[in-house]
């Protein structure tokens, strides 16, 4: 939108190249064959996704990877129905996190497969603590969005 | 706290649109601080600034910006990125420190000229696991309010209530971006951003620079009758990755109870006459007093029920309207301790309060459903 007033229109348009490191490229290596990776803690026990190189709340290292369920039950949900630039997921969409069986965190993802334009029909579908598995794309590239979305089971 | 600091004067500019430059708008405040404190630029013994160069501003080197027009080339000072509540604790410790008895400390955002809210907090996600499904600032509170209301029973109309209440104290606010009489049902109506979240229960996008003056007691003193004492400020901060937090047992205890230590606050509820807190999202208003123990926990609702946290009520929370009325991004928290010393000072026209304030907490937060808290505790 043009505004009344003098202005000048600029960007900060710069590219980067960031490193996967060793996890997170096993992790997204994982992906791209259908396989949802966490790594252990050995003091607190927890089964951390996505994978780490440590355990954030102990801070020590992570030593075994466990390839976990694709199936778990939903902790929170939201459906999205805005635009802003940038924004990686057309909308309408749901944002949720996961709490995906025999691990210890949430995974933040999508819940999809069912028809998402009726809110007031989503409200009736979706429910906490509702069953969900991962839906895979069928071209995978070692993204998070190898899962397109999580749908009720 | 070892030396005295305190807040000797204040200046903000209004937060809706406007077509001055920030270059000419930092100056315009720094200038007016200046005037009111009857202090000279080489008067000052050390600069604060707080911004977000990149996200928030598009400038990318502040240096050039806000170093002149604040009066701060040619000085030693720093700069802070995030939370600008954290800029007023630097300054403190600078004097504190005993090597400077004044610090200039001002926060600058301008979101009028800013892509939106949902944009430049989309860019704190990671780009491997969390950008690329969508995380920005307004889905994680959606998230955490679902999580809230089902913990803690809260409902959707108490929620709005919190909307209602500071878009109405922001009528008496001259600085405020939105302010209005609105129904709970009005509130609740309003488009639906993030279910549950509807915009009138998110903030907007300001404008806001925002500068406060810090004094050692024996400068102080010297400029004021009434210095607002610094008593006592903490802060933490919650690991990054969203689910791996309890969205509901966050950092903001912790930051709370921080700073009840260094100022001797023992009862909260009883002790704080009026709080201005950060609330981006409505919700988070009734959230963050539990945890900051203006209520017990759970007790948000309840508490936006009672009528309590009204601009006249026993504890006054937001009279200036807070975040949901105006919110310069990267300036709210260093706004929410300008709005505490106006109220102080018996200062803030017709957003002030009955009750005589003798001791107020200033709140400030920062990141994804408040990963990052900062609590200021002033007195008079
Ligand atoms: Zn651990």
């Amino acid at each position: 939108m043009t505004k009344e007033y003098k202005t000048i229109k600029t960007e900060l348009r710069l590219p980067y190249e960031l490193a996967y490191g060793a996890t997170w490229t096993r992790f997204f290596e994982g992906m791209q064959e259908k396989k949802i990776y966490g790594t252990k803690c050995p003091k607190c026990g927890k089964v951390l996704v996505p994978a780490r190189s440590f355990c954030p709340k102990c801070f020590v290292d992570t030593d075994k990877w466990v390839e976990v369920s694709q199936e778990g039950k939903l902790t929170a949900w939201s459906y999205t129905n805005y635009r802003y630039f940038g924004q990686p997921v057309d909308p309408p969409f749901i944002g949720a996190l996961i709490r995906l069986d025999g691990t210890d965190v949430d995974l933040l993802h999508l819940v999809g497969g069912i028809d998402l334009k009726n809110f007031d029909e989503v409200k009736r579908t979706i429910k906490n603590g509702m069953k969900v598995k991962a839906v895979w794309s069928d071209e995978r590239k070692g993204h998070i969005l190898d899962i397109r979305y999580f749908e009720p089971v | 706290m070892a030396n005295k600091v305190a807040i000797v004067g204040v200046a903000q500019n209004a937060g809706c649109e406007s077509k001055d430059n920030y270059y000419d708008q930092a100056y315009q405040v720094t200038r007016e601080l200046l005037d009111k404190t009857g202090l000279k630029k080489d008067d000052i013994g050390t600069f604060i600034s707080a911004s977000s160069d990149i996200f928030h501003g598009g400038i990318s080197c502040a240096n050039a910006y806000y170093w002149e027009t604040t009066g701060a080339f040619l000085k030693n000072g720093s700069r802070q990125d995030g939370e600008s509540l954290f800029a007023l604790f630097y300054g403190a410790m600078r004097i504190m420190s005993g090597h400077y008895d004044t610090a200039l400390v001002i926060a600058l955002c301008k979101g009028s000229e800013n892509p939106s809210n949902e944009s430049c907090t989309l860019m704190y996600a990671d780009p491997f696991y969390q950008r690329g499904v969508g995380l920005n600032e307004t889905l994680a509170a959606a998230l955490q309010m679902k999580l809230y209301m089902k913990k803690s029973r809260i409902t959707a109309e108490q929620c709005a209530k919190v909307a209602v209440k500071n878009l109405g104290n922001a009528l008496g606010n001259p600085y405020a971006h939105r302010r209005g009489r609105y129904s709970v049902e009005d509130v609740l109506k309003s488009e639906l951003v993030a279910d549950p979240l509807t915009e009138l229960q998110v903030a907007p996008k300001s404008e806001g620079i925002v500068a406060m003056l810090l004094a050692s007691e024996e400068k102080a003193k010297k400029i004021t009758k009434k210095p607002v004492w610094i008593k006592g400020f903490g802060s933490s901060l919650d690991s990054y990755i969203l689910g791996d937090r309890d969205l509901l047992n966050g950092q903001l205890r912790n930051a709370a109870n921080r700073a009840y230590k260094m100022a001797r606050i023992t009862d909260p509820g009883k002790q704080i006459d009026l709080a201005e807190i950060s609330e981006p999202y409505a919700f988070q208003e009734l959230l963050w007093m539990e945890d900051l123990g203006l209520c017990s926990p759970g007790g948000g609702g309840k508490m936006i029920d009672s009528g309590k946290t009204e601009k006249n009520g026993a504890l006054p929370i937001n009279p200036s309207g807070g975040v949901l009325a105006n919110n310069p991004y990267v300036s709210r928290g260093l706004q929410r301790a300008v709005e505490a010393v106006l109220q102080m000072r018996g200062e803030a026209g017709e957003r002030q309060v009955e009750k005589r304030v003798k001791t107020a907490l200033a709140h400030g937060t920062h990141g994804f459903a408040g990963q990052c808290h900062a609590v200021a505790v002033l007195g008079r």
